[in-house]
């Protein structure tokens, strides 16, 4: 691939994971990095403090680009179990499919994946913002917390089980919903939201009205003995 | 924890690549499961003759065993040696006297599957240590399945590496754990079926020859053991044929598929995935829970 001038090489074919990310992670880091030779590596790019945009140039293992704060993460590829799980604020960008769990428990920033995300995609999320491009597998949005899931495709069976909050957005088909979420009305503030985030997550040929919107029915937020069987 | 992987070749010219392959791929699995490692090879039949590879030998045992197959197989039957197992070849009618003549051995010899086309070996120790003890990289043929074992719930011996095989040119790998097994395995040593071990996946592999045996194909038995097997559980199941993948309806245990026109892997991370031929341009995908994947050379 074509890099940027000052964009800094990164080659784990030479160095470690650990150089990697203890570079990565240093104060003076600022600017743009190509990391060469991922081979699917678990861990890359994680714990990311600074303003850096890093571009893993091929596929990348299990929870890349985890803890991320302020950092700008391209995988140029797919990538395993837990991207970017509990980031905090910053971007990942996944440019084929994800395995599951990713986004899982993620305080803020931006998650896109162009491809399919596995299951439990949105695990107990907690005000990231996630965009699909693609489908999403099981328990999506399992007892997510606050944020929004856009996907494009279907969803898998029981989304948003036991959901407190957060918005979910399905263009396709969902499989079933989980306990205790609901079909909610499309406002028009719903839509103007959901523009916003389909145009940050580079969607641009999707229009916000051919979604349904999802949440919570708010009825297992507390424990009920009566509601036993569906916790 | 433990680490599988899987092999299966499409395009012919890839066949003498395989052990070498698979030898990669599972010492990439190493940190999922260092205690022990095992894999079975699909290599191409030759019509009228069997295989069968036996474990447990050693310099004390290799004479005595060696005269009392040659004499129990005649003729055009033969023996190689790969350490401390050997690859027994004899003509087909002469499978259940072999059988019988390994099972009575004694002296440490254990059977660990026969059939036209399979070869299976495992052993303790590192997975690279293991694959080299037998020459993995050598190997040819048109698919392999490989475990890597990180014991949790029983010893580390050989008896509870995988892979497994119960059935003619079948084996099973196993990344999980099952809970109802010993109600299974009841109910199949009902149906005549013999066991070895108290391990779990051994019974997923009994389960699975015992509906083969009933006229299931291998897709048909994999859909029957959803209902009827109870746990985590990711299964890469070989037969003479085929090559299939099953996850349980949570899929807990991590999986992830790789395809080109030349091959379909599997394994339990992508990286073991990174050494393989054309992996940049391959369709990369997690298999769905509760759903059959199955792939078949034409007989």
């Amino acid at each position: 691939m074509s890099c940027a001038r000052n964009t800094r090489i990164f080659d784990l074919g030479a160095s470690t994971l650990r150089e990697l990310n203890s570079t990565l992670q240093q104060e003076g880091a600022e600017g743009a990095w190509e990391i060469h030779n991922p081979a699917g590596r678990h861990s890359l790019a994680v714990g990311l403090t600074q303003p850096v945009s890093v571009t893993i140039d091929g596929h990348a293992g299990y929870y890349a680009a985890g803890m991320n704060q302020r950092a700008n993460v391209v995988v140029n590829g797919n990538a395993g179990q837990g991207v970017a799980e509990n980031m905090m604020s910053g971007s990942v960008h996944v440019k084929g499919n994800a395995g599951s769990s990713a986004g899982a428990t993620a305080h803020g920033g931006l998650l896109v994946i162009d491809g399919d995300a596995g299951a439990r995609c949105g695990i107990s999320m907690k005000g990231v913002d996630i965009v699909v491009r693609g489908s999403v597998g099981h328990m999506s949005a399992f007892m997510a917390q606050s944020g929004n899931l856009v996907v494009c495709g279907d969803a898998g069976e029981a989304l948003g089980d036991s959901l407190y909050e957060t918005n979910i957005f399905v263009r396709g088909a969902v499989k079933s919903l989980g306990a205790d979420c609901e079909e909610k009305e499309m406002t028009p503030e719903d839509i103007q939201n959901l523009t916003k985030l389909l145009s940050k997550g580079g969607v641009i040929d999707i229009k916000a009205d051919e979604f349904r919107r999802y949440g919570s029915a708010r009825k297992l937020y507390h424990f009920r003995v009566d509601n036993a069987s569906a916790y | 924890m433990c680490g599988i992987v899987g092999l299966f070749i499409k395009n012919p010219a890839l066949q003498p690549e395989l052990g070498r392959l698979t030898s990669l791929m599972l010492k990439t699995m190493t940190e999922r499961g260092p205690d022990s490692a095992g894999f079975a090879v699909y290599g191409s039949p030759a019509s009228g003759q069997r295989k069968m590879t036996v474990r447990g030998i050693s310099a004390d045992n290799i004479g005595d065993f060696e005269a009392g197959f040659l004499k129990a197989a005649g003729g055009s039957a033969n023996v190689v040696k790969h350490q401390d197992h050997v690859v027994l070849t004899y003509a087909s009618d002469l499978e259940p006297a072999i059988r019988a003549f390994v099972n009575g051995f004694g002296h440490g010899v254990h059977f660990a599957a026969s059939g036209e086309s399979i070869e299976l070996y495992k052993g303790v120790g590192l997975p690279e240590e293991v694959a080299a003890r037998f020459d993995l990289e050598k190997m040819q043929g048109t698919h392999a399945i490989g475990h890597t074992r990180m014991a949790t719930e029983s010893a580390v011996t050989i008896a509870g590496a995988h892979p497994f095989s119960t059935g003619p040119d079948q084996c099973l790998v196993h990344n999980g754990s099952l809970s109802n097994h010993n109600t299974l395995r009841r109910r199949l040593i009902n149906e005549g079926l013999t066991f070895e071990t108290e391990n779990d996946s051994e019974v997923a592999a009994g389960y699975l020859s015992w509906r083969l045996s009933q006229g299931d194909k291998l897709d048909q038995a994999l859909e029957s053991s959803l209902k009827e097997l109870d746990g985590f559980y990711t299964f890469v199941v070989g037969t003479r044929e085929g090559f299939a993948v099953l996850r349980d309806p949570v899929a807990c245990k991590p999986a992830v598929m790789a395809e080109t026109d030349d091959y379909v892997a599997f394994a339990s991370e992508y990286r073991a995935f990174a050494d393989l031929p054309g992996i940049e341009n391959a369709r990369v995908f997690e298999p769905e829970p509760q759903r059959v994947y199955h792939w078949e050379h034409a007989a």
